[in-house]
């Protein structure tokens, strides 16, 4: 085991390459760092690969060429199934089991390491309450719910096992714009008690600047630029800078100013 | 003497060769889901099995009846006795439909589902016990009713090589001309396939997701 100091990243890019399975190249020489506690925000325009790199980090896609590390370990060299278990995924559907209750939802991962009834069921109301859901709904089927409790399900299912980091793939992207604005204020103060590493990626750059400790920036597989929100607003980058101009009037406005 | 007093003065011989019709068409399916559902798991997980499992299914489908009871009488162990003959060769012709019906059922799983599965660390096989296949399943079951159905309509030619079944009063009445033989044999096979058919059916539906 390698040894890992406080100030090492728990997330690290090195020289990633990803190519399609058609053999064309996606990622190129991407390298990035995400540090404990931040939330690291993915900003990109649609195919620029933001999926992909996030997907990349709990190995639902293997790198073709350099390394993922994720707590100093190469993600190539972990257990798959207990990195994965390590990290909550928020996906772009929401891929809730329709089968299953909410909590059953929830409760699955702890339900599989082995947890007791009575645990798993306080844990399911403790997280409902979290993410802003009444205890009722816990035995509601999906197809109950709506859009927006969905999402949140889906981000109390991806807490459920306590992980440290969470990965969260357009989680608001399909809800209403009051409803999305609901949502990242919850999402803010639930980020300052819990304090995870997040990945998070959206194509609404008010979100990010909204959510980010740092945005990284993508465009067509690259990672254009790194910045917090405040240096993002005033970056040089020409394509930041588009995409300053493309959002229009008094984006400084909602810049994150919880995180550190 | 009409059909009605037929039926009640040969009750007992109708219920004996209907219990047997039902043991034919009983064992071959279970035979065949026990072996088509894991054929139909693995061609929908890879893709390479796919195309031969499905072909082979596929062209056992086309034989005709008689000519496939003909191929197999002579393969010693089975050919010694007709019911293990007939059973055989239904389990043959109801594979296509439980296969085809099984991969189906697991390829029409919501992606998203799966992703999310994978994605938090469920293994292959949680990932196949507690997701794939509980979502699968009522395409499964129609796939098996569909088998049951064609089974139980296969399995009165299984008489023409001695293996019983109701086929029997059929191939009888055929030989003898009696219309009430014919019929002893079909209204009780068309019961049996029709109640399957919606047992099954109803089963289907409530296990469908939502
Ligand atoms: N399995 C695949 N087969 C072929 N092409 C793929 C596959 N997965 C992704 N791609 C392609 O790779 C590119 C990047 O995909 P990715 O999902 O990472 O984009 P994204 O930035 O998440 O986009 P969006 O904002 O639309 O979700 C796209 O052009 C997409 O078409
Ligand atoms: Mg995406």
């Amino acid at each position: 085991m390698e040894r890992t100091p406080a100030t090492s990243p728990v997330i690290e890019f090195r020289e990633v390459a990803y190519a399609l399975p058609n053999g064309e190249p996606l990622l190129q020489g991407l390298n990035l760092e995400v540090q404990r506690g931040e939330t690291l925000v993915l900003l990109g325009r649609s195919g620029s690969g933001k999926t992909t790199t996030l997907k990349l980090i709990n190995r639902l896609l293997t790198p073709g060429g350099g390394e993922v590390r994720v707590n100093g370990t190469p993600t190539a060299e972990s257990d798959v199934i207990r990195l994965r278990r390590s990290i909550g995924y928020v996906i772009q559907d929401v891929g809730l089991f329709p089968h299953f209750t909410v909590e059953r939802n929830i409760g699955l991962i702890p339900r599989i390491e082995g947890w007791n009834a009575e645990r798993i069921h306080r844990r399911v109301e403790e997280l409902l309450q979290m993410v802003g859901l009444e205890a009722q709904l816990a035995s509601r089927y999906p197809h109950q719910l709506s859009g927006g409790q969905r999402q949140r399900v889906g981000v109390a299912r991806a807490l459920a096992a306590d992980p440290a980091i969470l990965l969260m793939d357009e989680p608001f992207g399909a809800l209403d714009a009051l409803t999305r604005d609901q949502l990242q204020r919850e999402f803010l103060s639930l980020q300052q008690r819990l304090n995870k590493t997040v990945v998070f990626v959206t194509h609404d750059l008010r979100e990010a600047l909204r959510l980010a400790s740092r945005i990284a920036l993508m465009e067509a597989g690259k990672l254009v630029t790194v910045l917090p929100p405040e240096d993002f607003l005033r970056s040089s980058d020409p394509l930041a800078a588009a995409y300053v101009r493309a959002f229009g009037e008094g984006p400084a406005s909602v810049v994150n100013r919880g995180a550190s | 003497m009409n059909v009605f007093h037929f039926f009640l003065q040969n009750h007992e011989q109708i219920l004996e060769l209907t219990l047997e019709h039902l043991w034919l068409v009983g064992i071959s399916t279970l035979l065949a889901v026990m072996i088509g559902i894991p054929l139909g798991i693995l061609s929908a997980h890879w893709p390479a099995w796919n195309k031969p499992v499905l072909g082979a299914a596929n062209i056992i489908q086309t034989i005709p009846s008689l000519a496939l009871f003909g191929f197999l009488l002579p393969v010693p162990w089975l050919g010694d006795r007709a019911d293990r003959l007939a059973i055989l060769a239904l389990t043959l012709y109801a594979l296509l439909p439980v296969i085809r019906n099984t991969y189906t059922g697991i390829r029409g799983v919501d992606p998203a589902v799966v992703e999310a599965g994978r994605g938090m660390g469920l293994t292959g096989s949680q990932l196949l016990f507690q997701v794939e296949l509980p979502l699968a399943l009522s395409v499964i079951l129609s796939g098996v009713r569909v088998a049951v159905v064609v089974s139980v309509g296969l399995a009165t030619i299984a008489a023409a090589i001695g293996a019983g079944g109701l086929g029997e009063f059929i191939f009888r009445g055929l030989a003898m001309v009696n219309n009430q033989l014919i019929l002893a044999g079909a209204i009780p096979a068309a019961v049996l396939a029709l109640s399957a058919d919606f047992g099954l059916g109803w089963l289907e539906r409530r296990l469908r997701p939502q």
